[in-house]
């Protein structure tokens, strides 16, 4: 028993200083905010050790809403902030939390549905066209009804397309894309989706893209530049680096490059 | 299983002449439990070094008395004190109490609780376990020795403690005529020592082996406080007569 | 179905493939909730003797609220430490959020109430059996406290397997606090959330087998610990 009891104390104790061995281990990386598309499409995972081979800087991504990342950034939580939502992005430097804001790249909007189309919008002219239809015939729609890039997006488009979107087939889930594209499968309804979270997604079942191209589904990512003066204690210098890095000749070719089944899903448009 | 004890040549249990065990008094004692009273006032003393068995029906309250007197509770009202500083007490209770540890575990255990100095602690306890014919039990988990075993277990840990007082609840209750004998014995061991014992029981004639003094209850009163003899040939009240015929049922 | 998509099969080829970012996710699993467990029972179980021991007013309202803590939801849990490790929150300037000490820390907060109340229903019959014998040897409740924990170890072992399945299965306070970040704070449970929010259900379920397969290993462990010494010591 007490050799047991001597056996189990030795390894946790080896455990727990291992454990803070690693916590400890470097200072060289910074904390990234940004959204679930540009993460679990694989983006990240391609573009960032270009990025820490040229500079030595890890960066290590928190992947959430839109909104929640907005708002890890004005906590001081974060050192940097990449997301999707233009015109919250404005916002955000009008207010003084960030002080600079840069295009990086885009992707776009599709819509999905189940592969027999029962509204027809495969044909649609332009993607308000597709949304009256939809509205029109009540067929089933997932929203994600999360306030996120996405979510807002989507809701500026039915209010383009002239519709007030409710009754029981418009279903706000309050879920991420991912989450939201599983219960579309499962529902067999339309949903509004970034290309890269359905590029990569595993789980189509009877789901296809119905209709894509329109302009208006064009989804512009932003990089921002954190205010000194608010949050004095980030890494403004390892994060300046990665917001230049991003829009440098290099950081451009590296997001160019990243292709999912052939197919790039984000194109580069710093100017 | 029974073996018997040991006498003693150089007993650990220091030698208490008959005035080093200091008088108990009950003074208007009562307690009272949810609106009853489980002891009306009671006014007694204890002293001198006997054997005094406390006796009477089943809800008499003969437990009651003795944990008031050794200080596992307190009276609703009166007092329970001892003349000048309290003596060094042990209890033995009807169901054994042991620790979830080996025989020898357990004794070791009270040594260390009476600060007895690390070293010592293994050598006292083995003279106990063999005093109490447990030395081949020594390493065996105490909640697993027979009852018997245990009672002469919680018996040598009560040795170990040197007590000028031991009090007894029923210790033999549960257990057969063999394991009753090695009790009594050790009973008396302790009392030759100089231990004055407390000593509840509703078997009469293990009174009548054992008993100095006797005091009889019914019913939350003590009735009669006496000398054995007198109490077995001569009891004064009627209930003690009907408890001696063997007509009160316990 | 094809084999591929068999949970099973994925789950056995990530476990034969031995892939060193699933080892990191495992090992580091493991790390958060042995070092949250063990820091939550060196707290909670003398909170919880002490509340068997040790009568007071409010003692019973401290009982309820424990209880009813061990229903706290992970994610309201999770929510608290990130206000509470925010930079804008009053622990800020430690920078601990998006850490696995925050994880950590987190996890103590949900298992500490279950092995705390727990440990109060254990010790708490133990010394309805002992408090006598050990009143009369003299012992006072302080002192008492080690010999009942002591005393109690078998149920205290099962009490705290309980807390340990809680940490090891919670995802809604680690992902919060710990940001799901690849190779720093991402769990077997994050993993699991971020696979099924892919559409990769196979291997989501794959990763979940493994974490079972895990925890139930530990179970199984120190089960067997606690039958040889119960059966050695009765």
């Amino acid at each position: 028993m007490k050799k047991t009891t001597a056996l189990i104390t030795a390894s946790v104790c080896t455990t727990a200083l291992t454990f803070s061995a690693s916590l400890l281990a470097d200072d060289n990386f910074i904390t990234l905010a940004s959204t679930t598309s540009t993460e679990n499409s694989g983006l990240f995972g391609a573009i960032i050790p270009t990025f820490t081979e040229a500079t030595g800087i890890d960066v290590r991504v928190v992947a959430v809403g839109t909104g929640q990342a907005f708002e890890i950034a004005r906590r001081g939580d974060a050192d940097s902030l990449l997301v999707h939502d233009t015109t919250g992005e404005e916002q955000f430097v009008a207010d003084g939390y960030a002080s600079e804001r840069l295009d990086v790249m885009y992707n776009d909007f599709v819509i999905v549905g189940p592969s027999d189309d029962p509204a027809g919008i495969r044909e649609s002219e332009s993607v308000s066209d597709a949304f009256a239809l939809i509205a029109e015939s009540e067929s089933p729609f997932a929203s994600r009804g999360d306030d996120s890039g996405t979510n807002r997006a989507e809701l500026r488009l039915w209010e383009d397309a002239g519709v007030t979107p409710q009754g029981a087939w418009y279903r706000e889930l309050g879920s991420g894309m991912g989450p939201t594209l599983n219960t579309a499968a499962g529902m067999n309804a339309y949903t509004f989706t970034d290309r890269a979270t359905w590029a990569a997604f595993e789980n189509p079942q009877d789901l296809t893209l119905l209709f894509e191209g329109d302009e208006a589904l064009f989804n512009q990512y932003g990089s921002l530049l954190l205010s000194e003066e608010q949050h004095p204690h980030l890494k403004h210098a390892l994060a300046a680096q990665w917001h230049e890095w991003l829009v440098s000749e290099e950081g451009q070719q590296a997001i160019a490059d990243f292709e999912v089944g052939g197919q790039p899903l984000f194109f580069p448009n710093a100017k | 299983m029974n073996a018997p004890l040991k006498t003693l040549s150089h007993s650990p249990v220091g030698q208490h002449s008959l005035s080093s065990v200091p008088a108990l008094h009950f003074q208007q004692a009562s307690f009272e439990h949810r609106g009853h009273a489980l002891l009306t006032p009671t006014t007694l003393t204890l002293s001198g070094c006997q054997r005094t068995l406390i006796m009477g029906p089943n809800g008499a309250g003969k437990s009651l008395l003795m944990r008031l007197a050794h200080g596992l509770l307190r009276p609703s009202s009166g007092h329970v004190r001892w003349e000048g500083t309290p003596p060094v007490q042990a209890m033995v209770f009807q169901r054994p109490v042991l620790l979830r540890r080996s025989a020898i575990d357990n004794l070791i255990y009270a040594l260390a609780v009476q600060r007895v100095p690390r070293r010592e602690r293994k050598a006292l306890a083995l003279q106990a376990l063999e005093k109490f014919g447990l030395a081949s039990l020594a390493k065996r988990p105490a909640r697993v020795l027979s009852g018997g075993e245990q009672q002469r277990l919680t018996l040598a840990r009560a040795w170990l403690l040197k007590p000028a007082v031991l009090f007894l609840d029923e210790p033999t209750s549960a257990l057969d005529p063999a394991a009753i004998k090695a009790v009594e014995e050790a009973v008396n061991e302790f009392h030759h020592n100089g231990t004055r014992i407390v000593m509840t029981t509703h078997d009469l004639h293990q009174a009548k082996r054992l008993a100095d003094d006797v005091l009889f209850m019914y019913s939350g009163q003590v009735l009669e406080h006496t000398p054995a003899e007198r109490f077995f040939d001569t009891p004064a009240s009627s209930q003690a007569r009907a408890f001696i015929r063997g007509e009160l049922v316990w | 179905m094809s084999a591929s998509d068999n949970p099973f099969y994925t789950a056995l080829a990530l476990i034969l493939g031995i892939d060193s970012g699933l080892f990191d996710i495992v090992a580091l699993s493991l790390q958060v909730s042995l070092i949250a467990v063990l820091i939550a029972s060196a707290l909670a179980l003398p909170v919880g003797a002490a509340l068997a021991l040790w009568r007071f007013p409010g003692r019973n309202a401290l009982i309820v609220a424990l209880n009813a803590l061990m229903g706290l939801p992970p994610v309201v849990a999770g929510l608290c430490v990130y206000l509470l490790l925010s930079r804008a929150g009053p622990l800020g300037s430690f920078g601990l959020l998006f850490t696995p000490t925050a994880m950590v820390v987190a996890q103590v907060i949900l298992v500490f109430p279950i092995i705390a109340a727990l440990t109060r229903q254990q010790v708490e019959a133990l010394h309805s059996e002992y408090a006598e014998q050990l009143r009369s040897l003299g012992l006072s409740q302080l002192r008492m406290m080690p010999t009942l924990l002591w005393d109690a170890r078998f149920g205290l072992l099962t009490v705290i397997l309980a807390g340990f399945g809680r940490a090891s299965a919670e995802v809604g306070a680690v992902m919060i606090v710990g940001g799901n970040i690849d190779g720093v704070t991402r769990v077997m449970t994050t993993s699991i959330v971020l696979e099924t929010s892919k559409g990769n259900l196979p291997l989501a379920l794959g990763l979940g087998i493994i974490l079972l397969t895990l925890v139930t290993l530990i179970n199984a462990l120190a089960h067997l610990v606690s039958e040889a010494a119960k059966r050695r010591l009765g």
